[in-house]
């Protein structure tokens, strides 16, 4: 059995310096940190399961909202970029370990290597996430919402394929113009009015009989979203009250409000601890390469900086599990 | 410094800590595809709902838990730590984290049901 503490005979107990559970000041300290922030995201995935099992007939499919790929324009390519982005940050958890056993023997120039690997990984990680974000901030289809504020799509009646607002909205005459400081009530702003008026989609629905509505609402038993027949598609379409191009803090055209506050958050508040931890390997990376840890006799730094960073990789495989694949 | 070099329960012992790292991002990757795979093809039989939730979702939140075991134990070294130390760390996560999920979503569950029941349309 292992003890807690060390019996040291002939020596000050009381005297500082010593190490209790065999683990330094710091260590402990970054240890505990993480317990209190690990407590703090799973009160945010929490809090997300709480609002997805309240809305668990129509919360958004994921494969339905993240499937671009770099270079991949207009193919369906579900989960392959978070997988890769998955792959990256693991990856960059390997050289983190592998910086911290060089430290173990001293290594200065190896250490400096890895950190550098390491920093690399995590900077093309930010940057695949601010992608991600661009996607998802921009959408591609568009949709309308009704009055009790559920997302209507369209989809072809024959291969229920999705079908983007330009492709089939008319074009009316209107004398609505965006509102600007200068030209109005310099106190009220507006955000930037949708490319089409709801007047525009509703008579270009009305004109294309080969359009069906797809609803927020999931068959229980197919796991798919409802699709609306032409009748009752037509009669929702009359309910349409916003045009909702991509996604911002308020609507989104992929589903529930609340589906990209969440993503907002939670993803952005993991991409903010990605970017802190860039930051912080940056300058033990330096200290590194100044000879700091050389000279003090050992790398626990890089041990404690590498402690910080596995955690990050740690919350991105609950990230990962929650958004993208439940 | 000394360090346990098996894993899965000593069934794998590596020669050195590097090789032990490459071993349990070999491992990780396997893990991570597998979840891919499954999540692309979602195979029909993992469809049926098992406790309330998707079989399918059981498997992901499992596999995710795997993981984030080899992570903490390996990366973070948690295997090379004080027993008791280990424990200080991960007890509190182990007893806090699924009281606040069990409380949360059985909250979530009955608001759903009250909304699905009440005699208010939510959808118009």
């Amino acid at each position: 059995m292992e003890a807690t503490t060390d019996i040291v005979e002939n020596e000050s107990v009381w005297g500082g310096g010593n190490k209790p559970l065999n683990a330094s000041y710091g260590k402990m300290m970054m240890w505990f940190f993480i317990v209190s922030d690990a407590l703090t995201f799973s009160g945010f995935l929490v809090a997300y399961g709480f609002s997805r099992f309240k809305n668990i007939d129509s919360w958004p499919i994921a494969d339905e909202v993240f499937y671009h790929f770099p270079f991949l324009h207009g193919i369906d390519a579900p989960m392959y970029y978070v997988a890769l982005m998955t792959f990256i940050l693991i990856f960059s958890s390997v050289t983190m370990v592998l910086a911290v056993d060089a430290g173990h023997k001293m290594q200065k120039t190896k250490v400096a290597i890895y950190m550098l690997l390491t920093i690399i990984g995590g900077a093309v990680f930010v940057g695949s996430q601010a992608w991600e974000w661009k996607n998802f901030i921009q959408g591609e289809y568009g949709a309308v919402e009704t009055k009790g504020g559920q997302i209507l799509q369209f989809v072809t009646a024959d291969a229920g394929e999705r079908v983007s607002l330009e492709s089939f909205a008319s074009t009316l005459p209107t004398d609505r113009a965006q509102h600007t400081g200068d030209e109005g009530l310099w106190f009220v702003s507006e955000s930037s009015l949708p490319t089409y008026s709801v007047a525009e989609i509703q008579e270009g629905f009305l004109a294309n009989p080969d359009l069906l509505i797809k609803t927020e609402m999931i068959d229980a038993t197919t796991g798919h979203k409802i699709v609306l027949d032409r009748a009752a598609s037509e009669e929702k379409i009359a309910q349409a009250v916003y045009v909702v191009e991509g996604a911002n803090l308020v609507r989104n055209e992929y589903g529930n409000r609340l589906f990209a506050d969440f993503f907002f958050f939670i993803t952005g508040f993991h991409g903010f601890h990605v970017f802190s931890g860039v930051v912080i390997n940056c300058i033990i990376f330096f200290n590194v390469l100044l000879g700091t840890y050389d000279r003090r006799g050992h790398y626990e730094m890089v041990e404690k900086v590498g402690l910080y960073w596995h955690f990050v990789d740690l919350v991105w495989v609950f990230v990962f599990t929650f958004f993208y694949l439940v | 410094m000394a360090h346990k070099l098996s894993i899965f329960r000593g069934l794998v012992t590596f020669k050195s800590n590097i090789q032990k790292i490459w071993g349990v991002l070999v491992f990780l990757s396997i893990v991570t595809a597998v979840e891919v795979a499954l999540g692309i093809i979602k195979p029909s039989f993992l469809l049926t709902p098992v406790l309330g939730m998707k079989g399918l979702n059981w498997v992901f939140i499992i596999l995710t838990l795997v993981k984030a075991y080899y992570i903490a134990w390996d990366f973070m070294h948690l295997r090379d730590e004080r027993r008791s130390f280990t424990s200080s760390i991960v007890l509190p996560l182990l007893i806090l984290i699924p009281y606040l999920i069990f409380i949360l979503l059985v909250e979530a569950d009955y608001i759903y049901n009250v909304m699905l029941d009440g005699f208010v349309s939510w959808n118009f």
